[in-house]
């Protein structure tokens, strides 16, 4: 048994360290741990600077521009810059379909598609979910029929995550109604701009445009489009679902958001003391980080156990669980930090240029639409009911 | 024993709950919500001309010498209707306030035209240092000549915005936190010095808070004897709290409506997702929830307008923190149980689920309530 890292990992900290100390651009750090909104330009400028880092690709093989980065200098990495506030990963891309690619695409493909999502040429969305098909993902219907050269598209995808930024979208598309659900699908790339293709918000209850749904009406999409063979999209899919996995649980994540709650308690007042002096309010907060530390140690030990090679299993499905309820846990208490400010919303101090005067806290504004956001957490990437199902079957052969 | 309503109380609830389903679609209820008020006035004024603003005020005021029953036959039916207008605020602990403060021409003054709708008031209790702790009060109000000079902030004034009169707590004497030494004032929010900074809440409304700074008022502007507030806050606020808890009952009655019906339309794996027997479990809990919360709505508005004791004290702090707590477990997993679309704008339980939260956030959450009952703790 040991715990602590290696000479080399602790080295390998320490180069992060030092390139996040000198590369991160302040405002998009300033950004991130208050909470603002990142715009687009943001998110690739971001990118740009870790690119020419060679850090951006760490799921890919170095032949292609990837990094071959360890199961534990993948985690200092999150521990890392989910505390120096880098923006979280737009993962379509560079850790979804880019895999996807990399192991079922042809030559072609990876020629193509591969450098343009390094240089953040091409921005790439998730068509997987429809109205009818959610946690039931394979009874989707949006259909491709083969005429000639083309597949021609119509359906809805939605819970489109950013595709208002889009210019690329994998999809998930019927292409046998003959056969079981399973078999008859197959794995699209479709661009954006393809006359048909409509894109409608979706706006969630914090008042923000986040999601869409993406309307197919008789799209023609190239064969070369085709990722793989034809009606064996579902293992595409399902390999790719691994990787969205891995890393739902957010522990990095997670002790940002709770060192930013300890200070948001110790700036707020309660009987004219800190609330974090405030006994029941500082027990909460010890509960949540304990419940953490837990957390964050069977994240290390999956990271371990996996550090020959290969991705977790369903144990990280039970982290999933775990680590989503423990986030929501400290959207609840920043939330209940603020008392009677959770009910104004004063949007506008969500913007970082924002230079009024705040209407309590300096990063009171996002904290309860970021509760409600969170909600989220516990429903995509799998809901936590069916990542529950996953571990009951895998593990505990129920 | 009997927990049906009455007759009249029965056609009580019916009448705004016919008022509410004709008038307050979700559709509508989100433009009004983007009006200046936050609210319609249309609504207010058919509100008032059924004579439901002048429910709990006595008769030669106009009133239907309504208690804490037919306050909350009332507040259910507003909840269910998601209704955004300041009915508690200016009603309620506005008008219960001036009631038990006023003296006979302050009553005449205001609360006849509270009873019959045609003015607003809005409550300034908090502040930003108060949390929830309504005697956490360091605005003060200074004597000078007959009247008195005010300054301080009052925090999340919801119906601040729009109303015709304010009434703000202020310190007479004493230190932060004393019961002692608080004051009631009511002012016109056209005074002088008093200056709003006006914001939609998340769940739809709208708000203020309230910057005073060398407000002058007269001697009349004082509700009630000078330093003796404290007391009478803590009485009408728990009136308040009886009110809220009913319109989180309504809130949540329709949260659970909503549920129910997806679980048994949604279809995934060839089946209504109401099959599967998680979510039927966490569908029954949501059901019980809802029973230990109309249960502790009932036995609030039972003490609303007893005397006040320790024990309407403890009712009324276990009844918010019930409430706080069957209404996160609603909204969370009423979201949960629905996925993506009950996090959406379009559709109205993400609205229900907002309000629920919310609800917790006005006149002291589960943990303050805690808190508050477990200091009033009997021995045995």
């Amino acid at each position: 048994m040991n715990m602590n890292y290696t000479a080399e990992e602790l080295a390998f900290r320490n180069e992060v360290r030092a390139f996040l100390d000198e590369k991160l651009p302040a405002d998009i750090a300033a950004k991130v741990k208050g909470f603002r909104r990142l715009t687009k330009d943001d998110h690739l400028r971001w990118q740009k600077i870790l690119n020419a880092q060679g850090w951006y690709a760490t799921h890919w093989p170095e032949e292609y521009g990837g990094v071959k980065w360890t199961p534990v200098q993948k985690h200092i990495w999150d521990e890392e810059s989910c505390r120096y506030g880098v923006p979280r990963s737009i993962p379509f891309g560079v850790n979804m379909v880019a895999p996807v690619i990399i192991k079922f695409g042809n030559e072609e493909q990876k020629q193509r598609y591969l450098p343009r999502i390094l240089s953040g040429e091409d921005w790439w969305c998730q068509g997987y979910s429809e109205p009818g098909a959610g946690s039931d993902l394979a009874s989707l219907k949006t259909r491709a029929v083969r005429e000639g050269d083309h597949y021609i598209v119509n359906g809805q995808k939605t819970w489109t995550t950013l595709g208002q930024h889009a210019n690329m979208i994998f999809c998930l598309v019927r292409t046998n109604t003959e056969v079981k659900a399973q078999e008859g699908i197959s794995f699209l790339l479709i661009d954006m701009d393809t006359p048909g293709i409509t894109v409608r918000p979706i706006i969630t209850l914090d008042g923000e445009h986040e999601v869409n749904e993406v309307f197919f009406e008789d799209v023609k999409v190239p064969v070369e489009n085709l990722v793989g063979e034809e009606d064996k999209g579902w293992t595409y899919a399902k390999f790719l679902l691994t990787y969205e996995r891995t890393g739902l649980a957010g522990i990095g994540m997670s002790k940002a958001a709770l060192s930013h709650l300890k200070q948001l308690a110790s700036r707020r007042i309660k009987n004219g003391r800190p609330l974090i002096e405030d006994p029941s309010f500082s027990q909460r907060i010890a509960k949540v980080e304990i419940d953490l530390t837990a957390a964050a140690i069977s994240n290390l030990r999956i990271i371990a156990s996996v550090e020959g090679g290969g991705v977790p299993g369903a144990e990280s499905s039970m982290l999933k669980v775990k680590g989503t309820e423990i986030r929501q846990s400290i959207n609840d208490l920043a939330r209940r930090a603020i008392g009677p400010y959770a009910i104004p919303f004063v949007e506008e101090e969500l913007d970082y240029e924002y230079d009024g005067d705040f209407l309590s806290d300096e990063n009171a504004a996002p904290l309860t639409a970021q509760y409600f956001n969170n909600r989220k957490l516990s429903i995509f990437g799998g809901s936590n009911e069916i990542q529950k199902n996953i571990v009951s079957k895998m593990i505990l052969g129920l | 024993m009997d927990f049906r309503l009455n007759e009249e109380q029965q056609m009580l609830q019916d009448t705004v709950a016919r008022l509410v389903r004709g008038e307050y679609s979700f559709e509508k209820r989100l433009e009004f919500s983007e009006t200046d008020a936050g609210f319609s006035e249309a609504f207010w004024t058919q509100l008032s001309e059924l004579g439901l603003t002048a429910v709990p005020f006595a008769e030669e005021l106009g009133g239907f010498g309504g208690g804490g029953v037919e306050v909350q036959s009332v507040m259910t039916e507003l909840g269910r209707g998601l209704c955004l207008e300041p009915y508690m605020q200016s009603v309620i602990l506005g008008g219960g306030l001036i009631d038990h403060a006023g003296n006979d021409s302050q009553k005449e003054r205001w609360l006849t035209g509270i009873a019959s709708g045609e003015l607003k008031a809005a409550v300034a209790l908090q502040e930003p240092q108060s949390f929830y702790n309504l005697k956490d009060v360091a605005t003060r109000a200074e004597k000078s000549g007959d009247g008195y000079v005010l300054n301080g902030r009052k925090a999340v004034v919801i119906g601040g915005h729009c109303a015709d009169l304010i009434l703000v707590s202020a310190r007479t004497s004493g230190d932060s936190r004393d019961t002692d030494g608080i004051s009631l004032f009511a002012l016109s929010p056209e005074l002088a010095g008093v200056e709003r900074r006006t914001y939609p809440t998340i769940d739809g409304s709208k708000g203020c808070d309230i910057t005073l700074n060398n407000v002058e008022v007269g001697a009349d502007a004082l509700l009630g004897g000078e330093g003796g507030a404290g007391e009478i806050i803590e009485y009408q606020s728990g009136r308040a709290i009886a009110a809220v808890c009913a319109e989180a009952v309504g809130v949540m009655e329709m949260a659970n409506e909503l549920t129910l019906d997806y679980l048994k339309q949604r279809k995934q794996f060839g089946v209504p997702i109401g099959k599967f027997q998680v979510l039927q479990h966490r569908m029954v809990d949501m059901m019980s929830e809802l029973e230990q919360a109309r249960s502790m709505a009932i036995l609030a508005a039972s003490v609303a307008d007893a005397e006040q004791s320790d024990e309407r004290r403890r009712i009324l702090a276990a009844a918010k923190n019930v409430i706080g707590r069957s209404g996160q477990f609603i909204s969370e997993n009423g979201i949960q149980s629905h996925g993506g679309i009950g996090m959406t704008w379009e559709y109205n339980f993400a609205h229900y689920a907002k309000r629920l939260i919310m609800i917790n956030h006005q006149l002291g959450d589960d943990d303050f309530h805690l808190e508050r009952y477990a200091g009033l703790l009997q021995a045995s």
